[in-house]
């Protein structure tokens, strides 16, 4: 018998006016599945996370969610499900302390009914959670504002701010762009236990090296189209991949 | 030598605002003046005051309403140009119900305010997705707007508006009323707002993609903050009705929209004690002027270029800055 994927993205397409940026593009992902999204810039890999959250509306095409038609709901209602996400540039609060920021995911109704109607004690919670991401708990970096934080702290408080959701799929947008080699080793622990943990994981990713080393599968887009669809090893044999991203002779 | 300005959270305020630990009266003093103190001065002020500034007193308090209900929709990210909207809905309902069915003002007070409230949300749902610029102007318009449908339809009594209106039993239960709600509203709305909820209320402002990534309706939140908000202007409406005792289309006027803004601004917005500060300064100092004249709106308008221009962050940040951290100089090191 085979299991059901807990998202399908069915014929897929959109476009901004004149421009094309997403062209039939089909997938799915398994419950537990680690997928890997890469292209050059402006394949429509965004577009593609955006029309799944729905913070864009899809020309044509259906996306399902354990079975069920998710692409005419609201962004928030498709968060509820159990879908969360990161955004390419960081978008914290940037006038509240680092762990107030972590008040709204906590605030949100999905954790309210996972919890069976109780909050629980959300500033406990949310210190806990900045901790797991890679925040000490000893230092003073959870409590200054999230406008005077560096970029590796931002893209750790996008993560834990999806964890909080206690989601079972995540989606990260370019999740280590523009984090140091350390930084990414620091936080590819963090992905790899969510991994374990059963959640699933897509990963629109250019740090090729770091995503290769912990997906299951990788789809590759180029244009506004799926290009190629397999595990890492194999996709990047493939003819077409190579020619976009190192151009045909 | 060169030396800098170092700002430094005062012992009290970093012990009270981590550990909670009260060591002394005068710590208690410290953390409980910036409460009493507002709060004795409006309760004792109106009983030294002369019939004429009774007046002003209860104009900064209606203002001062208006000044909260502006800040709590600007702290949602919705900045507001028509408070008129809120008030005169808010005077409409009350008078409505008083000059047609003969109802008591304690009554129609917070029945206006609650229906005020909803009429003015729901003629502002529709809008409520447009952001910065384009909302405001859609706020503005709507009084506007209000103000030629009456006088064209002649509704409710039209350009002569409605009068006769039952007035309150008393000066002092007028005061006493208002000063009241000023204050409750103060107190009970700034709490709202640092809670959880007024934390989401702020993330709206901040960044509402990230809200809504939290699985949070953004607009259901945008709807509830400008309901309280338009609550709250709307009691003020309701309650000038019966002080005025009479309710026209001078209740749409643009003063309600712009002196609540310029009062939020001026005493430092997103604090809503900013706001009521403002009032507290406008008001009076409008009072002030009128002995100058024709040349009082210039003056006016000369403060208050001062005041944005001397403190930009608004005086109640600068009085809380103050309050809250002590300056000394010290060496840069090199």
């Amino acid at each position: 018998m085979s299991v059901k994927p807990l998202l399908q993205v069915e014929n897929l397409y959109k476009s901004f006016g004149g421009i094309q940026a997403l062209t039939n593009v089909s997938t799915e992902l398994k419950k537990g599945e680690l997928l890997g999204v890469i292209g050059p810039n402006g394949s429509g890999k965004t577009t593609l996370v955006n029309l799944i959250t729905r913070f864009l509306k899809p020309s044509s095409g259906k996306v399902f969610f354990k079975g069920h038609p998710i692409h005419h709901l609201s962004a928030y209602r498709i968060v509820r499900l159990g879908i969360a996400r990161t955004f390419q540039m960081a978008r914290p609060f940037y006038q509240m302390a680092a762990y107030k920021n972590m008040i709204v995911p906590l605030y949100s109704p999905r954790v309210k009914s996972l919890l069976g109607g109780k909050y629980g004690d959300r500033d406990a919670v949310a210190m806990d959670l900045l901790e797991e991401v890679g925040f000490e708990r000893d230092a003073h970096t959870a409590y200054k504002n999230a406008g005077s934080l560096p970029q590796g702290y931002l893209k750790r408080l996008e993560l834990a701010k999806a964890i909080a959701l206690q989601p079972e799929l995540i989606i990260f947008d370019e999740l280590f762009s523009g984090l140091s080699l350390a930084e990414v080793a620091s936080i590819v622990p963090i992905i790899e236990k969510l991994h374990q943990q059963g959640i699933a994981i897509m990963m629109i990713e250019h740090r090729l090296r770091e995503l290769f080393r912990i997906s299951d599968r990788v789809i590759v887009m180029n244009y506004g189209q799926k290009i190629a669809d397999g595990t890492p090893e194999d996709v990047m044999k493939e003819e077409t991949v190579k020619n976009a991203y190192l151009g045909s002779e | 030598m060169e030396k800098r300005k170092e700002r430094l959270d005062r012992g009290i305020k970093a012990r009270t605002d981590d550990v909670f630990a009260l060591t002394s009266w005068r710590e208690m003093l410290y953390l409980a003046a910036p409460r009493v103190i507002p709060l004795a001065v409006f309760l004792i002020l109106p009983l030294f005051l002369g019939a004429y500034w009774q007046k002003v007193l209860l104009s900064v308090a209606v203002f001062g309403l208006l000044a909260i209900s502006w800040d709590i929709m600007a702290q949602t990210g919705m900045v507001s140009l028509g408070q008129a909207l809120f008030f005169g809905m808010g005077a409409y309902c009350s008078g409505l119900m008083n000059h047609y069915f003969g109802i008591s003002p304690f009554i129609t007070l917070p029945v206006a305010a609650v229906f005020g409230g909803l009429i003015s949300t729901i003629l502002l749902l529709p809008v409520l997705r447009l952001r910065g610029v384009y909302f405001s102007m859609v706020t503005l318009i709507l009084p506007l707007m209000l103000v030629r449908l009456i006088e064209a339809t002649k509704i409710f009594g039209g350009t002569e508006g409605l009068s006769g209106m039952t007035p309150l039993p008393s000066v002092w239960v007028e005061l006493y009323l208002i000063v009241g709600s000023l204050l409750a509203a103060l107190f009970g709305f700034r709490r709202m707002m640092a809670s959880d909820y007024g934390l989401v209320l702020k993330g709206i402002r901040e960044n509402d993609r990230s809200v809504i990534s939290a699985g949070i309706n953004i607009y259901w939140y945008k709807a509830q903050a400008l309901f309280i908000s338009a609550s709250i202007g709307a009691f003020a409406g309701a309650f000038m009705t019966h002080v005025y005792m009479f309710v026209g289309m001078p209740v749409f006027a643009l003063d309600y929209s712009i002196l609540p803004m310029a009062a939020a601004i001026v005493g430092g917005p997103g604090t809503l004690a900013g706001a009521t500060l403002g009032a507290c300064i406008l008001i009076p100092l409008s009072e002030l002027l009128r002995g100058i004249g024709g040349l009082r709106i210039v003056f006016y308008g000369i403060f208050l270029v001062l005041f944005i221009v001397a403190l930009p962050e608004g005086i109640f940040h600068y009085i809380h800055r103050k309050y809250n951290q002590f300056e000394r100089w010290v060496e840069v090191e090199k």
